[in-house]
């Protein structure tokens, strides 16, 4: 799957054209090398990067029910699938972290299925499990966190790309044009919340994006559709009898890391003041 | 999932304490990405001591102010160098260029790095022009046309022409003071800039980066300097030297303050996280951090030169002094820029663990190249000096009276 393209490659194009004679013949080979291959936007001053969809109508949303998830990680597996996330244990769009509090101590003990622990369990890079490591030690407290992109309102990895190739679209969710990405990484150490990461065999960077490719065309990300207790909700705030509007109504919900200013898109119910 | 091939990206996984985040086990910025700095470092600071001759008019640096200018330029050459290596899309490089999104810390790098090169060209091609028209009158052939083409056809020697070289390269070296030093308070800004690392966001961390850039600078001249005149057979320039120790000595305590108070800053306000930072400096850093960068790359020079100023040290014993002091803080400053891109990414974002970035010898990214890539330019740098000897003969006298 290919992330859509940069709607703003008609910018950037027209840009090029009034670069000028002089200029063009100068730099006439880079200009062909380095605009956008995939997918042209359609017409008009506000173009979606998705043919036949209007990004100016939605306003996707996540929730996370914490509650709910019961650490299967058939989420994990369904969204390493549906987006060609590198197969191993380094490289993911949506994880899940597992707190658990023992009696006697005060701090959670945190791990995700990327733990060699749990590694080992599954017995494999691909296949992910969470070990039975505390079924000897007396638990107080635990439960489950998923995480993906937050889609930040104000994206950090947004503002420091210097190629402009990630960018927020219309709709609320953070895309990356991978067709003008140069790799260098600065969205990686941006995001507070661990959520990119490079593909080595692309060059890219990547990340979740809420399975664009599907919401885009009616249908629910990957995750949600893969989860078995309705741990993960998805939507669009523009209706207001939707999961995700019905969820954020109906519950205490918060953010990750509000302090941070990145205003995140993803809301929690159910974890604890550990999970950031 | 081991490393791929020599071209290939760098997957080197990080082994972890703690809970750190999954896609956090891929360290994203290698050693070469603390080559980069190193040497947008040297480039400000030996630019700093070439301008406290070309405009400060401080003439003890005589011997070594066109020099500081070549060193500069040599180490520009190579600037983009590291930072291509690491590029997942190296060919897509121009593209910062062509459509910078100006939000970005590190759009207007390309920009910047570009300015101050054409910048030290200029400053360069006015300070030796007077030379290649003299080779040009005195060489005949290939060689001859070659000189003058480097003059640009511009062969007048005359006084007025002189002072109107002289003034466009005191206004050069004016504007390039803010240019070197601005490019590495820029490089500076890029890390601390980013609120998603405690041990990066800092307001000082720009601060401090210039003025570690400017000793590392300073440090490099000396070095070289008392290289070149072992390598001439001349001696060295005592007052000249002695006034380079007396620039590494106080821009050196100024650095180890900043540095100190940037430390201290993260200890005192104890935000989030800090726990882990406590675990890592008391840790895996203490010897990186306290031992090396801190004792043996800066108290222990600074004690040294100040002793030798103190005690009016000359001759033999300065020289070796100082030499031995600059080769230490230009450890140090490696050490400070290790410290700094490393050790930001070996702390966790999630403030409850710590990696361990793995270097790997034979790579793209590995430490061969980094290596390569940080001795290169002394080698052009050697050419250079071949070609355009900076030791005042034949170029531009310096005429202070110029300003």
């Amino acid at each position: 799957m290919t992330n859509p393209s940069d709607p703003s490659g008609k910018a950037r194009r027209e840009f090029l054209r009034r670069l000028g004679g002089v200029a063009v013949a100068c730099t006439g080979a880079a200009a062909c090398s380095v605009a956008p291959q995939s997918g042209g936007p359609v017409a008009g001053p506000d173009p979606s990067p998705v043919k036949d969809y209007d990004w100016t109508k939605h306003h996707w949303a996540f929730g996370v029910d914490a509650t709910k998830c019961i650490g299967c990680l058939r989420c994990v597996e369904a969204c390493k699938t549906e987006n060609d996330v590198p197969g191993d244990a380094h490289h993911f769009n949506t994880w899940i972290e597992r707190y658990v509090y023992l009696e006697g101590e005060t701090k959670a003990r945190i791990d995700s299925h990327h733990d060699p622990v749990n590694i080992a369990a599954s017995g494999s890079e691909k296949e992910f499990r969470f070990a039975n490591r505390y079924q000897d030690a007396k638990v107080e407290k635990a439960f489950f966190v998923p995480k993906l992109c937050n889609q930040c309102t104000h994206p950090a990895c947004v503002q420091v790309c210097p190629t402009g190739a990630t960018y927020k679209s219309k709709d609320g969710v953070v895309l990356i044009d991978d067709k003008y990405c140069i790799g260098c990484q600065y969205c990686v150490q941006a995001c507070p919340y661990g959520a990119r990461y490079f593909n080595p065999t692309k060059g890219v960077t990547q990340k979740c994006y809420w399975c664009y490719h599907r919401i885009t065309k009616g249908l629910r990300p990957a995750c949600v559709e893969a989860c078995p207790v309705g741990a993960r909700i998805f939507g669009d705030r523009n209706d207001k009898q939707s999961p995700i509007s019905l969820f954020i109504r109906n519950n205490r919900v918060q953010v990750l890391r509000p302090e941070s200013g990145n205003e995140p898109n993803v809301f929690y119910v159910g974890i604890d003041k550990e999970v950031s | 999932m081991e490393p791929v091939g020599f071209w290939g990206h760098l997957v080197e996984i990080a082994p972890y304490t703690g809970y750190v985040y999954p896609n956090e086990t891929a360290i994203p910025w290698t050693v070469l990405i603390v080559v980069y700095p190193y040497l947008t470092g040297l480039v400000a600071g030996a630019f700093t001591v070439s301008s406290l001759y070309h405009v400060f008019g401080m003439e003890r640096f005589k011997p070594v102010g066109q020099f500081a200018l070549l060193t500069a330029l040599a180490f520009m050459l190579f600037v983009p160098l590291p930072l291509l290596l690491h590029l997942g899309h190296a060919e897509r490089a121009f593209n910062t260029m062509l459509t910078p999104h100006w939000t970005s810390a590190m759009a207007m790098f390309g920009m910047f790095a570009s300015f101050y090169l054409l910048l030290l060209m200029l400053e360069i091609w006015f300070m030796f022009r007077p030379y290649a028209v003299r080779k040009a009158q005195q060489t005949s052939g290939f060689i001859g046309r070659l000189w003058h083409l480097a003059s640009l056809g511009s062969d007048d020697l005359s006084a007025k022409a002189m002072r109107y070289d002289e003034k466009w390269i005191f206004a050069l070296a004016v504007v390039g003071i803010p240019s070197a030093h601005g490019l590495h308070g820029y490089v500076g800004f890029i890390f601390g800039s980013l609120k998603s690392r405690e041990w990066w966001s800092s307001d000082l961390m720009p601060v401090v980066f210039l003025f570690s850039a400017i000793i590392s600078g300073v440090a490099l001249l000396i070095v070289l300097y008392v290289l070149s005149c072992r390598l001439r057979k001349i001696p060295v320039d005592l007052a000249c030297l002695k006034g380079l120790a007396y620039v590494l000595w106080g821009f050196a305590m100024f650095t180890l303050a900043l540095e100190g108070l940037e430390f201290a800053n993260i200890m005192y306000k104890g935000r989030e996280g800090i726990e882990m930072i406590v675990q890592y400096v008391t840790g895996p850093l203490l010897v990186p951090f306290f031992i090396l960068q801190f004792s043996l790359g800066a108290v222990i020079p600074i004690t040294l030169l100040t002793y030798m100023i103190w005690r009016g040290t000359t001759g033999k014993a300065l020289i070796a002094g100082v030499t031995v002091s600059a080769l230490l803080v230009l450890f140090q400053v490696w050490m400070m820029r290790w410290n700094v891109v490393i050790g930001g990414q070996e702390i966790a974002k999630t403030g409850k663990g710590l990696l361990t970035y793995q270097m790997v010898l034979f790579h793209k990214e590995g430490l061969l190249t980094a290596i390569a890539v940080a001795i290169a330019p002394l080698f052009v740098l050697l050419a250079m000096v071949r070609v355009l000897p900076p030791w005042s003969a034949g170029a531009h006298a310096h005429q202070r009276s110029v300003s």
